[in-house]
């Protein structure tokens, strides 16, 4: 704890207090976590996302034990169950809004916390388990939010769930046990739907689990910050609390408002109408689409319209889809560069918006048609993600040129609040020093 | 690395994003025409609807929208004597009905107008008697067979949440701008132009297939197996309203949004307490981050 120099140490006051604290200290640690815990001084909103994460965890675990309470995992009576649910038991449509748009949002805010980490290079050494712990989340997320698609027995919980488990045949050898390992039989039916519910309500506690590690393996190595450089004394920190704790809730709040307004104004926005249909295993819907969140991995899998050798295009889509969510986790190893944060890397910092732009497009193009020439953009679109990992990300750190680095945390900052100081005097605006990276 | 190291590099990631961007340019300036040249002669892919659906104004859109109880009983009236000669409404009940503004008495003597299957009895019999509130609409069908064989091969859907089961894509950019103007009426504003979207003469090239019938609003077809359900004047409005096809079909398509969502008056009316205290508190907890952050040069 040399250069993480914690800010107060827990003196317990009370009888109890003491007593609690030689035998089972965890007031300590709380206390050494969330109160005296330094964190850069420097931290923007960008780095909000954690806390927020945390809390749209909490309220899916506690909307989703409710739901399970009204809902019945049978292929007859699910897609009732759940109709039961936003018409008769007491506020369950504002249950269930909240859980199927807390999914997105929980997206919403993981997409952006993977960009912030991105952007400000906050996977290098000696963050890499950090990195790792986070992307094992992420792909928990995906599997718990895919199988909770599942649940309602809608038309596309349905054709969802035979699209997705359907890229498991695209494996030799393997493949179709898999597939069948994961339906209980060789169709969706009964069985897949119990054992997804099963596994839905699992994997959240699973994922409460990784978080605790990720969590863990943050206050080891402490946070990154804008500037990317490490903490190298106390005057670079400030006390979680009140610091952060008080930006933390403020930013909650503002993301829960957005939140909010989907769940009371627009709460059927981010869904698809046919899941309003009961499952009919006999009519296949016109387009089969996934829930916006994975929509740039449906581009990608779709792009591959070619079979390269051996591998066939299905296989070849699955692969890149699949190779897609790899590559995040090598991540740590593809980036040469020794500077970590795109505030210095002016090269890094435009083909990251590239990234992000293309991010997007992709997903885009995961919402329409495969045909014509939004195959043609999704090939385009998909070279940049991989060329943005295997090509621009090794070759960037040999040949970019940084800009110079602050000796610290302090002086960055000071320097700053120098420059905005004086554009206060010769403008007049006031400055808002918070807002900047 | 050198400064004129440094210079060579930084010219040399110019040079390479500019060929890039120059090539992606030229592809997605070109590619389109190529494939439109190969596709030469063949025909293009129809997009379903052929027109898209005729917005209306709601008393139920945007964020203070509210049931007009007048305008769900008119559409209840529609509902009970066009559409339910074909569309079961499984998932609604009659104690639903209070919601429309009926009386205690007025419900039951809805659902008294009603038979529904009862038992088995003390002799092991099923029979029939009269619905009570408690009792779930009554559909026109004993089973999907039935409903198939009485239409041609095709089955009425259910129209219990109709409203929230049809929509029509709205595309880039609309969709973003949804967001801010809330709208969220794409299933009533469709069930209304299909309604009235009948009775055009279908164009030349468009062939419409025996037992079909040909509405450019329908979302998945040029035709569709449903004839023209309504003509106007198909029914005599409790409150004198003209019984125009507009006015018909706006009120049924409100009548079904109710009955997907029963609950959108209330959520609305919670939604705006929820958004006055969210916002309010966001700005408290701005000050106070505010007045703590003023404490250190950040």
């Amino acid at each position: 704890m040399s250069i993480h120099e914690a800010h107060g140490t827990y003196t317990p006051t009370s009888g109890i207090g003491k007593w609690i604290d030689a035998r089972m200290p965890l007031p300590r640690m709380m206390y050494d976590s969330f109160v005296a815990y330094p964190v850069p001084r420097n931290l923007n909103y960008a780095y909000t996302f954690g806390g927020i994460l945390s809390l749209m965890l909490v309220a899916q675990i506690l909307t989703g034990v409710v739901l399970a309470m009204h809902y019945v995992a049978s292929t007859g009576m699910a897609f009732t169950s759940v109709e039961s649910i936003m018409r008769d038991v007491n506020h369950g449509w504002l249950l269930r809004y909240m859980h199927a748009n807390g999914a997105s949002f929980f997206f919403v805010a993981v997409y952006l916390h993977m960009f912030r980490g991105m952007y400000y290079g906050s996977y290098k050494a000696p963050r890499e388990l950090l990195w790792i712990l986070g992307c094992i989340i992420y792909l928990l997320m995906m599997a718990t939010g895919f199988m909770g698609y599942v649940l309602p027995w809608g038309q596309m919980s349905f054709w969802g769930a035979t699209v997705i488990t359907g890229f498991f045949t695209a494996f030799p050898l393997i493949g179709e046990w898999v597939q069948e390992l994961l339906l209980g039989g060789y169709a969706v039916g009964d069985p897949t739907l119990n054992r997804f519910f099963s596994l839905h309500y699992l994997l959240p506690f699973m994922i409460a689990g990784v978080v605790v590690l990720h969590v863990w393996a943050l206050h080891v190595t402490g946070q990154t910050n804008p500037t990317g450089i490490e903490v190298k004394s106390k005057t670079d920190t400030v006390a979680f609390t009140p610091y952060a704790t008080i930006k933390d809730a403020f930013a909650m709040m503002v993301f829960f408002a957005v939140f909010a307004y989907f769940i009371f104004y627009l709460p059927n926005f981010l869904g698809h109408p046919d899941n309003y249909i009961e499952a009919d295993p006999l009519v296949t819907p016109a387009h089969i689409v996934p829930e916006w969140y994975f929509l740039p991995f449906y581009a990608m899998l779709r792009a591959i319209t070619f079979n390269i050798g051996p591998i066939d295009s299905k296989l070849g889509g699955v692969l890149v889809m699949f190779g897609s969510i790899a590559l995040l986790f090598i991540m740590p190893w593809l980036d040469t560069s020794k500077v970590r944060s795109a505030v210095y890397r002016p090269w890094y910092k435009l083909f990251f918006w590239i990234f992000a732009a293309d991010a997007i497009f992709l997903g885009w193009l995961g919402a329409k048609p495969a045909e014509g020439i939004y195959t043609m953009l999704a090939q385009i679109a998909t070279l940049y993600y991989f060329a943005f990992f295997l090509i621009i990300l090794p070759v960037l750190g040999l040949i970019e040129t940084p800009r110079r680095l602050p000796n610290s945390i302090t002086e960055a900052v000071l320097a700053r609040s120098k420059k905005s100081g004086a554009q206060q005097v010769t403008s007049g605006a006031a400055a808002s020093p918070e807002t900047r990276g | 690395m050198s400064r004129v190291a440094q210079n060579y590099g930084n010219r040399t990631m110019k040079h390479i994003i500019a060929t890039i961007g120059a090539a992606a340019v030229a592809m997605t300036l070109v590619m389109p025409g190529a494939k439109a040249a190969e596709e030469g002669g063949e025909e293009h892919t129809v997009h379903y609807p052929l027109q898209k659906p005729v917005e209306q104004d709601w008393s139920f859109a945007g964020p203070f929208g509210k049931y007009d109880k007048g305008q769900l009983q008119r559409g209840f009236k529609v509902y009970a004597n066009v559409c339910a000669a074909c569309h079961s409404l499984k998932r609604v009940a009659f104690r639903d009905f209070h919601e429309l503004g009926y009386s205690d008495e007025e419900v039951d003597a809805i659902a008294a107008g009603y038979e529904v299957q009862d038992g088995p009895n003390a002799d092991g019999e099923m029979f029939t008697r009269p619905a009570l509130p408690t009792d779930y609409f009554p559909g026109p069908y004993e089973n999907t067979e039935q409903a198939k064989l009485a239409n041609n091969g095709a089955v009425p859907p259910d129209f219990s949440l109709i409203a929230k089961a049809r929509g029509v894509e709205r595309g880039f950019p609309l969709f973003v701008f949804d967001v801010f103007t809330q709208y969220a009426e794409g299933g009533p504003d469709y069930i209304y132009s299909l309604l009235t979207g009948y009775g055009e003469e279908p164009p030349a090239h468009i062939e419409v297939p025996d037992g079909l019938y040909y509405n450019p609003h329908f979302v998945s077809g040029s035709a569709l197996a449903m004839a023209q359900p309504l003509y106007g004047e198909d029914v005599e409005f409790d409150d004198g309203t003209p019984a125009t096809i507009e006015q018909e079909a706006r009120d049924v398509a409100a009548f079904l949004m109710w009955a997907a969502e029963p609950h959108l008056t209330e959520r609305k009316e919670m939604g705006f307490r929820v958004m006055v205290f969210l916002v309010l508190f966001s700005v408290f907890l701005y000050l106070a981050k505010k007045q703590v952050w003023s404490r250190v040069e950040h």
